[in-house]
């Protein structure tokens, strides 16, 4: 049975971004308007009973995120938007902002009125100028026709949606980083508890939600709870946008149900169609360069949270980052230890430190500079980082360097041995290839 | 055994911060003074601090990098210290306190770019332009930075021009040509985001 999108189903058609084409192809803004009619309380037993999990990598389910809201409070509450796109392999939101920028204004004008927030701030990443355009139009639009402001439709709910563009930081991804950054402060986390629900941004409740999350509210409000449950596996309904990168022979994002295998979203004709040059497959990272690596015998497994996870990875934000045979895995843990390090805050000592000690460490090993002793050594910082950070960014950081070791020491161990990288490949810098044969 | 004698640090921009200069004295065109005064209304009343990023990528936009007198002149602004601006500069790594080329060229460097040729990208317009990562050409016209993943993994090697423009799928063998293009016809020469553009 094929799947029909719902989130991207428009996105190839030329005014998809334009107001009138949403309320005249989309249904656009019909689920506002009947969240209006409902109490907040409905709102979030809705989104609660579809099973809506966050899109933006825990996985959290979204309803009960709503409902630890505070509620007693004279503080304002706040709707924080997670647009800072920037795990790698990730590129979903993307689209779903460029293409289709008024659905996730309706799921912020939603959010807001569910767990009483007046305000709504999008978190867009600094690098994605060309889509703020596009989102300041369609916010300049829903102003207009009066899906935004005061008393929308004459409801007396007021809502309010800002943009605020970040500068450059991945961590700005994690929840409270997002808020400190949003508070205009360096973007790092904060000490949890208290939970954004209860202070966050300005000290007041905030819920911090993903753009696809908050893009499935509207269409569980319209078409209810049951309907969306019943789009995927036990709790793990609803559509997912997938992004496939790396060695596939058509990369892109690809919107199914999470009964979809990886073999599936890697080899299907529907998807993206197996590997570049007829070469080999060897590894997949299926949910962002945080998560475990997956091998062959794995792609089976539903893209699912759950199965997923019971598989030994995670699903995450659903990058899904295909490797071919020509991959060295010591050069995948070197290029994205480059990356943990560059992009960690600083706040957390294992983090901050451990992460430049596993890059320098990597270096050594992958130019064949290393030694055996090396191999434990990089098992015990990486294993010395999981768990003692403030936020995950710490675990997410010593991941590539465990998973590679669990299924690959037998490349660290050739690169000690031979004293070179044996897997030099022609898209690889030239530079690292003459370094590693020396 | 000290591992230091044996390890090189990688050269990256970031940790080539300086502090900045103080510069000459800075103040808004009446212009951006404007748009920041608009967007601070966006923030409760005793919140402008929130409008920091915005009042910096303004001074960015007006004189290209950020010296000490514009962080003055921003934390006169947002009504903080110029030790919390400065705090905030030395954080992002959108924010530059050296002056840059007329095309700044940021390439991202993560792992579905690399996996595509991105090191081999950066090599090849280091080689173009006589400089390495980091570095600004004698004419002023490139700046030369490797960045972590831009979110556009389906159109890798991505690199993003300045923070307004956009060029997908650069393969290594074009990158000379690239640079010629751009030097030639500026923005023209780039693809932009597949998404904005087809959308038109």
């Amino acid at each position: 049975m094929a799947f029909e999108p719902v989130l991207t189903n428009h996105v190839r058609e030329p005014n998809a971004f334009t107001l009138d084409f949403y309320q005249s192809h989309a249904r656009g803004y019909e689920g506002l308007r009947k969240a209006l009619a409902f109490q907040p309380n409905d709102i979030i037993e809705q989104v609660k009973a579809s099973g809506l999990r966050g899109r933006g990598g825990a996985g959290f389910p979204t309803g009960l995120k709503w409902q630890f809201v505070l509620k007693d409070t004279p503080k304002p509450k706040y709707i924080a938007c997670n647009a800072d796109e920037s795990e790698p392999g990730t590129f979903k939101d993307h689209v779903l902002m460029e293409r289709n920028p008024h659905l996730r204004i309706e799921g912020c004008a939603i959010g807001c009125y569910a767990i009483g927030a007046r305000v709504a701030y999008i978190y867009i990443r600094g690098e994605f100028l060309h889509v703020q355009e596009t989102l300041e139009r369609a916010v300049a639009e829903a102003y207009r026709a009066g899906h935004l402001g005061k008393n929308i439709y004459g409801s007396g709910f007021d809502c309010d949606v800002f943009i605020h563009r970040g500068a450059g930081a991945y961590e700005a991804g994690e929840e409270t980083a997002l808020i400190e950054s949003l508070e205009g402060k360096r973007a790092q986390p904060r000490l949890k508890p208290p939970f954004p629900a209860v202070e966050g941004l300005y000290q007041c409740p905030t819920a911090v939600n993903n753009v696809e999350t908050l893009c499935n509210v509207p269409l569980i409000v319209l078409n209810g709870p049951q309907w969306f449950a019943g789009l995927g596996p036990e709790k793990n309904g609803g559509p997912k946008l997938f992004c496939v990168s790396g060695h596939v022979k058509r990369p892109g994002v690809y919107e199914t149900s999470m009964h979809t295998t990886l073999r599936d979203l890697v080899f299907g004709d529907a998807y993206s169609q197996g590997m570049r040059d007829g070469r080999a497959f060897k590894a997949i990272i299926p949910g962002g360069s945080s998560v475990p690596i997956l091998l062959e015998k794995d792609l089976d497994t539903p893209a699912s949270f759950d199965h997923v996870q019971k598989a030994g990875s995670l699903l995450g934000s659903a990058g899904l980052i295909v490797m071919d045979d020509s991959v060295c895995m010591v050069w995948l843990a070197m290029n994205l230890l480059h990356f943990y390090r560059h992009e960690s805050c600083g706040k957390c000592t294992p983090c901050r430190e451990g992460g430049d000690w596993l890059y320098k460490l990597l270096m050594r090993v992958e130019r064949g500079e290393g030694q055996m002793k090396d191999i434990d050594l990089l098992f015990g910082v990486a294993n010395n980082i999981v768990g003692k950070t403030l936020c995950a960014f710490g675990d997410a950081a010593a991941t590539p360097v465990l998973t590679t070791l669990d299924h690959f020491r037998h490349e660290f161990e050739a690169h000690v041995r031979e004293g070179r990288c044996t897997l030099s490949a022609d898209w690889r810098a030239r530079q690292t290839a003459a370094a590693g044969a020396h | 055994m000290s591992f230091h004698p044996r390890i090189e640090y990688a050269t990256f921009h970031r940790s080539e911060r300086t502090f900045a200069e103080l510069g000459e004295p800075f103040t808004y065109t009446p212009e951006h003074q404007a748009q920041f005064n608009e967007v601070v209304t966006h923030y409760p009343p005793e919140q402008r601090k929130s409008a920091i990023l915005y009042a910096l990528f303004l001074v960015q936009k007006q004189q290209g990098y950020i010296t000490g007198a514009s962080m003055r002149f921003v934390a006169e602004q947002i009504r903080c210290t110029p030790a919390d601006v400065e705090d905030v500069v030395s954080y992002y790594t959108m924010f530059y306190t050296k002056p840059v080329g007329k095309y700044v060229l940021n390439v991202c460097r993560t792992l579905s770019c690399a996996l595509l040729g991105a090191e081999r990208v950066t090599e090849e317009l280091s080689a173009k332009l006589g400089i390495a990562p980091g570095q600004t050409t004698p004419d002023g016209m490139f700046t030369l930075i490797e960045v972590e993943c831009l979110g556009a993994c389906d159109r890798a090697p991505v690199v993003m021009v300045n923070d307004d423009g956009w060029h997908e799928r650069l393969a290594p063998e074009q990158a000379a040509t690239f640079v010629d293009d751009l030097r030639a016809r500026g923005y023209q020469a780039l693809t932009g985001c597949h998404l904005h553009v087809e959308k038109k």
